[in-house]
């Protein structure tokens, strides 16, 4: 199957993710959840899971992999549930920056060496 | 089998596990893009979140198939800040029919950048509201579009603007200018809502609403 292009008609959605739907609220993933996969892709995956676990072979954030598979972020976070809840990827959740006055300093630094 | 990788992505380091938002509101054309592109490592991304009238990512495929879901763009770049944090900042319409939407979006942001077109001072007026109302610090940046220039002191009042939030003017286009945004929102951050400022507890998310689709 080649890569799938923008079309984010529901039915098309709806197929990518078997009918099933959640990722909302108690989703795990943020927008910057750094996504690591965990395995190779195999044959006969999905090929949107298979090419998660290509992207992911280098940390990536949910973001990025939504763009990158041209899917809505919603539809994105799904998709990483099941790899996810399959042990095929992990997440690296962000630190609360705030609640860490290291990091922020970790950040002016950073900034500031740009 | 390659085609997903198309794109001559710049992979992060293996050692990448801290994303940060920073999230850069205003009105249209005043330059958002612009400005993450001009500091951004990566050529800006584009994509979008599916939301249902509620206000919430969508959860249930039933209701983009019942069109109560609606579809919001926005764009991203990036900055590797050391070997574990990653920046990504995020451009935002600051209309107001989109403000419930970022609520959810862009919640545990470090913090925004307000871009403002002195032109059209009150295209920012009710991005700043809300940002007021969630709690999440921020900064002011007049975008230079070589109109009039107007006083400090004048930009202030007409945005009603809390003395603390800096005010600064910005070249959206220079890679310097809006490296020197980002770093004086993080001080602000840093100086006005640390750990002890008690921000947290005002982290309520805001009662929502209709969405006029
Ligand atoms: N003179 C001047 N022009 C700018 C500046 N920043 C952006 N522009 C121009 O203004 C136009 C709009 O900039 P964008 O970065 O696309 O604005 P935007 O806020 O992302 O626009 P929307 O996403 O459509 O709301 C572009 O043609 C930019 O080249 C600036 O600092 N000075
Ligand atoms: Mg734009």
């Amino acid at each position: 199957m080649s890569r799938p292009g923008r079309d984010d008609s529901p039915d098309r959605l709806y197929t990518l993710t078997g009918g099933r739907t959640r990722s909302g609220p108690d989703s795990p993933f943020d927008l910057v959840t750094l996504v690591v996969a965990e395995c190779d892709p195999a044959t006969g995956m999905q090929s949107e899971h298979a090419a998660i676990l290509r992207i992911t072979e280098h940390p990536t954030a949910v973001v990025e992999l939504a763009a990158e598979l041209k899917l809505p972020v919603s539809i994105t976070k799904i998709l990483l549930s099941d790899l996810l809840t399959a042990g095929r990827v992990s997440a690296r959740h962000p630190r609360k920056a705030d609640l860490d006055p290291d990091v922020l300093e970790q950040v002016l630094v950073g900034l500031r060496n740009l | 089998m390659d085609s997903a990788t198309s794109d001559a992505r710049t992979p992060l380091g293996a050692s990448a596990d801290n994303g940060l938002k920073i999230v850069v509101v205003g009105g249209f054309g005043v330059g958002k893009t612009t400005l993450v592109r001009s500091v951004s490592e990566i050529r800006p991304l584009n994509t979008e979140e599916t939301m249902t009238k509620a206000g919430e990512a969508v959860d249930d495929i039933s209701e983009v198939r019942g069109k109560s879901a609606t579809t919001v763009a926005f764009d991203f770049g990036r900055i590797t800040l050391d070997a574990r944090n990653v920046l990504y900042l995020f451009g935002a319409p600051g209309q107001e029919r989109f403000w419930f939407l970022w609520d959810r979006l862009f919640s545990g942001t470090l913090g925004a950048v307000v871009l403002v077109d002195t032109r059209r001072i009150g295209d920012s007026w009710y991005a700043i509201d809300r940002l007021e109302h969630h709690g999440t610090p921020f900064i002011v940046a007049c975008n230079d579009f070589g109109g009039q220039t107007y006083a400090p002191q004048q930009i202030r009042e007409a945005l009603d603007l809390d003395p603390h939030v800096p005010l600064l003017d910005c070249d959206a286009r220079s890679r310097a200018s809006a490296k020197q945004v980002l770093i004086s929102l993080v001080e602000h951050v840093k100086n006005h809502h640390g750990p002890q400022s008690g921000r947290y507890d005002t982290q309520v998310p805001a009662p929502h609403q209709e969405l006029a689709l």
